[in-house]
């Protein structure tokens, strides 16, 4: 992925910054301009919604042919997870063996590095997420 | 709205094929399904060319035109079809309503794709940019890895087991070892499956289809000039296109797929038909996975009960519904822009009753089904059996 490709999306990906139609309240992440429910009355309507970044396992893998960007940490963990704010987001789980991972699992992002440009290239940075160790953390 | 009919097939056998460029496999399919036919040239007023990522497989875009140059055809207008994995079904169902429509009398519906001109590694990342490039690969997700997280899912919540994900392998490459233009024309034994190294668990390596060359190709023309060719035709009897999010994560249903439920409910729609009728069916299994979800959303199965089916025997070839009787992607083989052309081709030699040993008896009804990404799109077309 570009440089500028990446940097359009910092907001997404640093702060999880997603959008809520002011018409019926849901929430989407990634933002989009046009809620799929309510289609052209939502256009001008979506909201920025900042996502707690806690959510639930909806369901798991774990990655032992990998994309190639992601080599060095094979085998990884990707899941999708059930957010909050009822919105589905697909991130790597971290800090947990793949044995000790279940469906329903209580989550929370965390920043981490997803990658580079090119070996002297920029770094980038976005959510991971996490078990939630602590229910009050 | 003009009955249509496939009056001529033609398809290069399907694997690495080192010596075979791009526009070798479209014309050498071209060629067989015209000949095939008993039409010239001149005559093909169309071609379409299913076809996922010449661009990023060997650099090269603006296919379709290449292909029609170097058949001899440069004067007849030629338009590239891209819609992922279901780029060869897409294609075919623009064909149809070209020659339906009346816009168009004879057309070519050709699919190709040369995918070992890049190394593995390149080409399933070339795959798996038919998922959402920025909000599940960018994270680490594969092609693969998505598939997988749908089968894990399929399992939590219908019980769905690794050995039923076996039996389909199983049982398509049985049917394959009888289809001389397979990549894999051979049986395997289920614990070779069990046993293969894991790719992103459940899935193991005998789950995934293979990376292919391969080229396909039909003529289609109206039903009531079918005694002007030679070809021996079948009716393509109806057809349904079906949608969904880009993203698996954004699917309401992770376990099913709704594009593949609407493109079936169409096409049923359009044939006058329901799923009991069919006899056969050439279902996108490029995953095991892929092959279960879907015999349940055509219809032909309840929802959790795709694993169990198969393992009892009943999509084996003869049996309730034989189910990619060709091999479908995993053994046949998975030419990606090609597939959708491929599994028209199988139904046609299905209805010709040109099958041999892998003849489905009395086969009036065939059904093929065509996925693009993890099912974003997909599109169903039905055949049936030509009858004076």
């Amino acid at each position: 992925m570009t440089t500028p490709r990446f940097w359009r999306e910092i907001e997404q990906r640093y702060r999880g910054i997603g959008v809520q139609c002011e018409i019926c309240d849901r929430v989407y992440f990634p933002p989009r301009e046009i809620c799929p429910h309510c289609r052209r009355e939502s256009f001008g309507k979506m909201n920025e919604r900042e996502l707690s970044g806690k959510g639930k396992v909806l369901t798991y893998t774990e990655v032992h042919d990998p994309h190639p960007d992601f080599k060095l940490l094979t085998p990884y963990i990707m899941a999708i997870i059930e957010m909050e704010e009822d919105v589905r987001v697909t991130g790597q789980l971290v800090g947990v063996d793949y044995k000790d991972v279940e469906t329903g699992m209580e989550v929370k992002a965390t920043m981490r590095r997803l990658g580079e440009e090119s070996p002297e290239g920029i770094i980038y940075y976005g959510y991971k997420f996490a078990p939630v160790k602590d229910k009050h953390e | 709205m003009r009955d249509v009919a496939i009056i001529g097939i033609g398809e290069t056998q399907i694997g690495e094929l080192w010596d075979k460029s791009l526009r070798e496999l479209g014309i050498e399919a071209g060629l067989k399904a015209i000949r095939d036919a008993g039409v010239s040239g001149e005559e093909v007023d169309m071609l379409y060319v299913g076809n996922m990522s010449a661009g990023k497989l060997i650099n090269q875009e603006h296919v379709a035109p290449m292909i029609a140059d170097y058949a001899g055809l440069d004067d007849i207008p030629a338009v590239r079809i891209e819609s992922g994995g279901a780029s060869g079904g897409m294609a075919l169902a623009e064909g149809y309503i070209s020659v339906a429509s009346g816009f168009d009398d004879i057309v070519v519906v050709g699919g190709a794709e040369k995918m070992t001109d890049v190394n593995d590694e390149e080409a399933k990342k070339i795959l798996s940019s038919t998922a959402d490039q920025e909000w599940e690969t960018v994270c680490g997700a594969t092609f693969d890895s998505l598939h997988a997280m749908m089968a894990r899912y399929h399992m939590n919540k219908y019980g769905t087991t690794k050995d039923q994900f076996a039996e389909v392998i199983v049982k398509n490459h049985s049917n394959a070892s009888n289809n001389p233009n397979a990549q894999y024309p051979r049986a395997i034994p289920k614990n070779f499956v069990m046993n293969a190294p894991m790719v992103s668990d459940p899935l193991g390596m005998f789950d995934c289809a293979p990376l292919s060359d391969g080229g396909a190709a039909v003529v289609l023309c109206p039903a009531e000039y079918v005694d002007n060719y030679n070809g021996d035709p079948v009716k393509i009897l109806g057809v349904g296109h079906g949608a969904d999010h880009i993203a698996l994560h954004d699917r309401r249903e992770i376990g099913g797929m709704k594009a593949t439920r609407i493109a079936a409910e169409k096409a049923f729609k359009n044939s006058n038909i329901s799923s009991k009728d069919i006899d056969f069916a050439e279902v996108h299994d490029n995953y095991s996975i892929s092959e279960i979800v879907a015999i349940e959303d055509l219809g032909f199965f309840k929802k959790g009960e795709g694993g169990p089916a198969t393992e009892e025997g009943r999509t084996a070839l003869n049996s309730e519904i034989s189910i990619n009787t060709s091999g479908g992607l995993k053994a046949k083989g998975q030419p990606v822009g090609a597939v959708g052309i491929n599994q028209a081709i199988e139904a046609a030699i299905q209805l010709r009753g040109d099958a041999g040993d892998r003849q489905v008896e009395d086969a009036r009804y065939g059904l093929t089904h065509n996925v693009g990404g993890t099912g974003a799109s997909a599109v169903v077309h039905i055949l049936e059996r030509w009858s004076e």
